[in-house]
C-alpha cells in the first residue's frame, strides 16, 4: 500500500510517502512559502519513490491544529489531489505527529529507562504556539508500543495548561515535551532546546496507516480541517446570537 | 478548448465550465451572504473556512452538470487576486493540485479582468476598444480597455466602492446586510424630486470617484426627516439616483476623453435596474452602446474566471509552479494577450 502525507500547519512544510519497501520524505522550514513549495515537494518525493501519482492508494494531511492559513493550504492541496486522483483521505493531528516523533526520540535517548521498559508509560505533552497568548495542547501516553491520547486537543493559556496538569499530578518538566508552545511562553519555564518542535509528515505515517487499517479513510467531500480554535476575535452585530 | 474556473476571492465560491465552442456548460455559485450577515460585513477567516467546506461538492456538482471529466478539460483557471488572501489561497491550492493530478495547465486570473470580460459570455459582445465601468462592493473603477490585458485605469474611487456605499446607506436605513439590493428595491417605491443628493467629484475634471460623502449625506437626510416608509423610499431613490448619475457623468466623460463609443458595466452594482435603464437611454442619445453581463454573472462567479483564463491559455500564457496569490494586484500589471 502506498500512502502520501503532507503537512503545512506550522512553519514547517513536509511530505512523506510510505511504500511497502521504504519511506521517502522531504522537510523544509519555510514560513509564508508553503503554498508555493508544497506541490514541487510532492513531485520531488514522488520521483524519489519511483511511484506514479495514480499508484498512490491513500492520501493524508496534517489536519491541524496550527496556523489557520497553513492548515488550509494542506487541506486545499489534498482536496485537489484526492478529487483528481479519486483517492480516500485521512486527516492526522499535528499534535499527535509531534507525540509520535517524540516517542521515537525517547526510545533512542533513553535505552536504559528500566521503569519504562517494564511497562510504566511516559507522558508526552505537546504544545504548539497558537499566538494570542495560547497554545494548542494535547497530552499523550507512550507505553513503548503506541502513542495514546489522554483527553482531547484544546487551545489553552499557559496557566490553564499548568492547572490541567496539576490536577493529574503531572509535572511538565518531568514529562517529555514537544512543540513550539513550551518555549513561546515564559510561564512554562522551559529554556532548554527541545528535540521535537515542529510536526512532520513522516511522523504522521503511523497514524495514517492505522486510520486506513481501521477503515477511517473518507471520500474527500467529507474531510475537513480541525482548527481547534473556533472562537476568534470577530464580533457579531448587537442582538445576533 | 474547455476550461474549469474557480472564483474564491471574497465571499462567494464560484465554479464553472466554459467551452469555446459550446459556451458556458455549467456554473455553480455558493454565496456566504447569510454567514456574514450577523457580523455586518465579510469576516475573512469565516470566509476562508466556508470556501474549504463548499469547494469540493461544488466542483463535483459543476462537472456533473457540465457532463465533463478530466479528459475533456484543457486547463484550470482560478482567481489569483486581488482579494482576501485566505480565500484566494483556497481556490489556488485546490486548482493547482487538481491540475497537477490531471496533468493540466493552470492560469491565475485577475478578478477584475474576469469582471470586465464577463459580458463576452453573452450573445451580443462588445468589440474592443471600450470603457469598462467596474462597480461592486469592493471596487469602483473606470478602465480604458484596448484589448485583453491592455488596460489603463482612468479613474477609481478614492474612498468607498459604489456597492459599499449602497450597503452602508442601507444599513443606516435599518436594512439587513448586504443591504444594497434591498435599498434598490426600496427605491422602486420612492418618488423623484424630494431630495437632491450631491454628485461627488463631478464638478472638477478627472475620472476619479468618491462615494463616502453620499453615505454621510444620506445619514444627515435620514436624521432630518420623518421615519415613515414613504420618506425612507424617497431618500433611497435620491441616493440611488445620485450614485447612478455620478457613474453616468463619469462614464460619458471617459467616452469623450477616449473617443470610444462602447461602455461595459460589470460587477455587482451592474445588476441595478435604475443604472441599466439610465445608461441605456443616455448612451443611446449620444450614439453610444452599453453592454452588461446577464444578471446571474454580475456578481462574483466562476464563469468569468474560466472565460478570462481561457483567453490567456489560448495565448500560451501557462503559469509556472512558483506562483503565489496576490491580495493586491494592479490591473495594469497584466500582460497583453
Amino acid at each position: 500500500m502506498n500512502v502520501l502525507v503532507i503537512d503545512t500547519a506550522t512553519e514547517a512544510c513536509s511530505v512523506a510517502i510510505h511504500t511497502p519497501a521504504a519511506t521517502f520524505t522531504d522537510f523544509a522550514i519555510c514560513p509564508q512559502e508553503h503554498a508555493v513549495n508544497i506541490l514541487p515537494m510532492v513531485q520531488k518525493v514522488l520521483a524519489q519513490s519511483g511511484l506514479k501519482k495514480a499508484e498512490l492508494d491513500f492520501l493524508g494531511f496534517g489536519r491541524g491544529p496550527g496556523s489557520f492559513t497553513g492548515v488550509r493550504i494542506a487541506t486545499g492541496i489534498i482536496q485537489g489531489l484526492a478529487l483528481g486522483l479519486d483517492k480516500k483521505v485521512v486527516g492526522i493531528s499535528t499534535l499527535e505527529a509531534l507525540a509520535q516523533q517524540a516517542s521515537n526520540q525517547y526510545i533512542a535517548d533513553n535505552p536504559e529507562d528500566m521503569a519504562f521498559i517494564k511497562g510504566t508509560p511516559v507522558n508526552i505533552l505537546c504544545a504548539i504556539d497558537a499566538r494570542m497568548s495560547e497554545v494548542y495542547f494535547a497530552h499523550y501516553r507512550f507505553d513503548g508500543h503506541s502513542v495514546e491520547a489522554v483527553g482531547h486537543e484544546e487551545v489553552l493559556a499557559p496557566d490553564e495548561v499548568l492547572a490541567r496538569l496539576a490536577e493529574q499530578n503531572i509535572t511538565h518538566t518531568k514529562a517529555v515535551l514537544a512543540g513550539t508552545g513550551w518555549q513561546a511562553y515564559a510561564e512554562f519555564g522551559i529554556t532548554a532546546e527541545l528535540a521535537v518542535t515542529l510536526p512532520s509528515a513522516e511522523f504522521m505515517l503511523p497514524a495514517a496507516l492505522s486510520q486506513i487499517a481501521a477503515g477511517k479513510a473518507l471520500p474527500i467531500a467529507e474531510v475537513q480541517p480541525e482548527y481547534v480554535r473556533d472562537k476568534v476575535t470577530w464580533k457579531k452585530l448587537p442582538g445576533r446570537g | 478548448m474547455r476550461i474549469l474556473g474557480f472564483e474564491t476571492s471574497c465571499d462567494e465560491t464560484g465554479i464553472a465550465v466554459y467551452d469555446n465552442e459550446q459556451g458556458l456548460l455549467a456554473h455553480q455559485l455558493y454565496s456566504q451572504v447569510k454567514l456574514h450577515a450577523d457580523y455586518g460585513g465579510v469576516v475573512p477567516e469565516l470566509a476562508s473556512r466556508d470556501h474549504v467546506r463548499k469547494i469540493i461538492p461544488l466542483i463535483q456538482k459543476t462537472l456533473a452538470e457540465a457532463k465533463t471529466t478530466a479528459e475533456d478539460l484543457d486547463g484550470i483557471a482560478y482567481t489569483r487576486g486581488p482579494g482576501l488572501i485566505g480565500a484566494l489561497l483556497v481556490g489556488s491550492c485546490v486548482a493547482r493540485s487538481l491540475a497537477f493530478a490531471w496533468d493540466l495547465p493552470t492560469v491565475g486570473v485577475h478578478h477584475m479582468e474576469g469582471h470586465l470580460l464577463a459580458p463576452m459570455l453573452e450573445d451580443e459582445i462588445p468589440a474592443f476598444p471600450f470603457i469598462a465601468l467596474l462597480v461592486s462592493g469592493g471596487h469602483s473603477m473606470i478602465v480604458d480597455v484596448q484589448g485583453i490585458g491592455r488596460y489603463k485605469v482612468l479613474g477609481e474611487s478614492i474612498d468607498d466602492a459604489a456597492g459599499e456605499a449602497f450597503d452602508k446607506t442601507a444599513k443606516l436605513m435599518g436594512l439587513d446586510y448586504p443591504g444594497g439590493p434591498l435599498l434598490a428595491k426600496l427605491a422602486e417605491q420612492g418618488e423623484p424630486g424630494h431630495y437632491k443628493f450631491p454628485r461627488p467629484m463631478t464638478d472638477r475634471p478627472g475620472l476619479d470617484l468618491s462615494f463616502s460623502g453620499l453615505k454621510t449625506f444620506a445619514a444627515n437626510t435620514i436624521r432630518a426627516n420623518a421615519d415613515d416608509p414613504q420618506t425612507r423610499a424617497n431618500i433611497a431613490y435620491a441616493f440611488q439616483e445620485a450614485v447612478v448619475d455620478t457613474l453616468l457623468i463619469k462614464s460619458k466623460r471617459a467616452l469623450q476623453q477616449t473617443g470610444y463609443k462602447r461602455v461595459v458595466i460589470a460587477g455587482g452594482v451592474s445588476a441595478n435596474t435604475m443604472l441599466r435603464t439610465r445608461f441605456d437611454s443616455e448612451l443611446k442619445k449620444i450614439g453610444g452602446a452599453v453592454f452588461y453581463p446577464s444578471l446571474g454573472l454580475c456578481t462574483d462567479n466562476g464563469a468569468m474566471i474560466a472565460y478570462a483564463g481561457m483567453q490567456r491559455l489560448q495565448a500560451g500564457q501557462i503559469e509556472t509552479d512558483n506562483v503565489r496569490s496576490l491580495p493586491r494586484w494592479p490591473l495594469e500589471d497584466l500582460p497583453p494577450v
